[in-house]
């Protein structure tokens, strides 16, 4: 045990791991609302929503049907994301001429119907989650305590995220989905499916979200208003950080979870508005983002 | 991008502004009579909504911003007026004054970072910013945290007034709330107006004329944000309570709501939008989260079918401005 500016090892490196754990979810998060914004020019408003009820899911597969942690993992995003699908098809497939508000507004609806639903069944107190048996304790890396669950949770969110990073900057599939990005009626020329890769484009974005929701479940309680709170400080890592770039998203998401832990351990009043303030000073400073196109 | 907010006021022609007489006309006529027959507080709970959704709908409907903050305004403004009629022992006229001159200087910085980007990210950062306020209202100690202030004096307005008699107070909140409504009227349909108007349906071709559009929608966000304190204020001394729930994320988006279901652009769209959406309020509230279902369900709805809301729709059927 030693100090660090007079703060504990322990404490300070606690923090920092909860920064990154925190940072995993906001990159994770921003990540979906980039692919999706980049596709269907809508910011999901109904994003924390789908967060929630992929840990939902997750909690109501163990508690009815007696199915893992792992199986969950797979589950959730894709029933999920299946959900997604509909509602692009239902609703946000007919919103495609109008201004992107509309799409907001729409899905900040469906973000109210989704989380009223869930408190009239499940009230607002949190449901928990055990963390599965295979990555239960941890280890003592000397100068803290690491619990197994935590550390697979921040290494499984780097590889989902480069992993999407890769599936879109470096695949022949993500070379059409940026393609379309661009000049969707080109693409279509081509004899692409665009409608239908928009369509697969918001279900894939959706399941992120639940999969980052499962991961969730056994750190936070599983409770109906977890995503609406995170979706609201997403928005701001979404705002620092532009939505024009995946890697862009991914960084800024790690970075301001650690610049909020740091924050917990220097200044803990601030915690909860740092990232906020980040967003005014880089408004001031560089309007577009850090990694923006002007939008 | 052009905006394609299907706002009425685009294609209905200025020359029917008799209409807008007609409709003023009965609106006054039934404020006047609804409290003899209607419990006031509910008129009164009503035309503050109503305010706040006319001053939120200056900035949605005439110039295209969505700002999706405006809790901030109405939730600080009213913590401010609870403050200083309870703690400072203020009159209620100054109250008014102290919590709407506070939702100005909130406007006037939240506007100026908000307006540096266009679009969904401004309604994303408007989100963010009245979410700092109210993490920042859940921490400070003039708010009173989770109690709020409650027990506000209404006091004796100009001194002479007693707004503890329930009819007196709702005819103060309806001048102020007529006297608001008229000032926005005359706001929209000014040459500043016609420039809101302008920066709404083509920015580019504003700039080119010579305007500055950033020094218009700044001065429009602080319009709407201190009518939007106004309403906070008053709403303050009726319920003689500033809480969280005013601050909090999910009246930003009921004061959407209100503006969608009456119609975006409309002049008196708001007004009719308050009035249902409170009622409604009113009449469910025993059914605690169907509320929030509903208001969702609403809110997919009017996005999906019912884009100018219902006055809007009814100006379109009549070929009239409303």
């Amino acid at each position: 045990m030693f100090e660090i500016f007079g703060i504990p090892s322990q404490a300070l490196f606690g923090q920092l791991l909860l920064g990154l754990i925190n940072g995993s979810f906001y990159a994770l998060l921003s990540l979906g609302l980039a692919v999706i914004f980049g596709m269907l020019n809508i910011i999901n408003f109904a994003h924390g929503a789908q967060y929630m009820m992929g840990a939902f899911t997750a909690y109501l597969l163990l508690q009815y049907l007696g199915v893992n942690y792992w199986a969950a993992l797979v589950v959730a995003p894709i029933v999920i994301g299946i959900l997604g699908i509909v509602i692009e098809r239902l609703f946000l497939q007919r919103l495609r001429n109008l201004d992107p508000l509309y799409g907001l507004l729409l899905t900040f609806g469906l973000a109210l119907v989704i989380e009223g639903l869930f408190r009239n069944y499940y009230g607002a107190s949190g449901q928990p989650y055990g963390v599965p048996e295979s990555l239960q304790g941890g280890r003592n890396l000397g100068f803290m305590f690491l619990p197994n669950y935590r550390a697979w949770v921040i290494v499984f969110s780097l590889v989902v995220c480069f992993g999407t990073w890769f599936l879109i900057e470096r695949t022949r599939l993500g070379s059409y989905l940026r393609a379309a990005t661009e000049n969707p009626t080109l693409v279509r020329a081509f004899g692409i499916n665009v409608p239908r890769m928009v369509t697969l484009t918001y279900g894939f974005g959706v399941g992120l979200a639940a999969l980052a929701g499962v991961m969730a479940a056994p750190i936070y309680n599983v409770s109906p208003q977890m995503g609406s709170d995170l979706i609201i400080v997403v928005f701001a890592v979404v705002v620092i950080g532009g939505m024009g770039s995946i890697m862009g998203a991914i960084l800024t998401g790690f970075t301001l979870g650690i610049v909020e832990g740091l924050t917990k351990v220097f200044f803990p009043e601030a915690s909860n508005t740092v990232i906020f303030a980040i967003m005014v000073v880089v408004l001031l400073v560089r309007p577009a983002g850090m990694f923006g196109r002007s939008v | 991008m052009a905006s394609t907010i299907d706002a009425p006021v685009i294609q209905v022609e200025r020359e029917t502004a008799w209409s807008v007489a007609v409709a003023s006309a009965i609106m006054v006529a039934f404020l006047i009579v609804a409290p003899f027959v209607l419990y006031p507080v509910f008129l009164e709970k009503a035309l503050c909504f109503a305010l706040f959704a006319c001053a939120f709908n200056l900035l949605i409907g005439y110039v295209g911003l969505l700002s999706f903050g405006h809790a901030l305004y109405f939730g600080w403004a009213s913590y401010l007026a609870a403050y200083a009629a309870k703690v400072w022992g203020l009159p209620p006229e100054l109250a008014i004054l102290i919590g709407t001159a506070t939702a100005a200087v909130l406007g006037v910085v939240a506007g100026s970072l908000a307006i540096r980007r266009q679009g969904i990210y401004f309604a994303m950062i408007t989100l963010a910013l009245a979410q700092m306020m109210y993490l920042v209202a859940l921490r400070v100690k003039l708010t009173g945290g989770e109690d709020g202030i409650q027990a506000v004096p209404r006091g004796r307005l100009f001194g002479a007034l007693d707004l503890n008699n329930e009819m007196t107070m709702y005819a103060v909140v309806l001048v102020v709330a007529l006297g608001a409504f008229f000032l926005i009227y005359r706001i929209i349909n000014s040459p500043f107006g016609e420039v809101l108007k302008a920066i709404r349906e083509n920015e580019q071709r504003t700039i080119s004329l010579g305007y500055n559009p950033d020094r218009y929608k700044l001065m429009a966000f602080v319009l709407s944000a201190t009518l939007a304190g106004l309403a906070g204020s008053v709403k303050a001394l009726v319920f003689q309570l500033a809480s969280l729930t005013d601050v909090h994320w999910t009246m930003s988006g009921e004061v959407v709501l209100m503006t969608l279901v009456g119609g975006l652009g409309t002049i008196f769209g708001p007004v009719v939008g308050a009035f249902l959406i409170v009622a409604m309020e009113n009449y469910l509230a025993s059914f605690g989260q169907w509320v929030v279902v509903i208001q969702g369900a609403i809110f997919v709805v009017c996005v999906l079918l019912f884009r100018r809301g219902i006055v809007g729709e009814l100006a379109n059927r009549l070929g009239v401005r409303l």
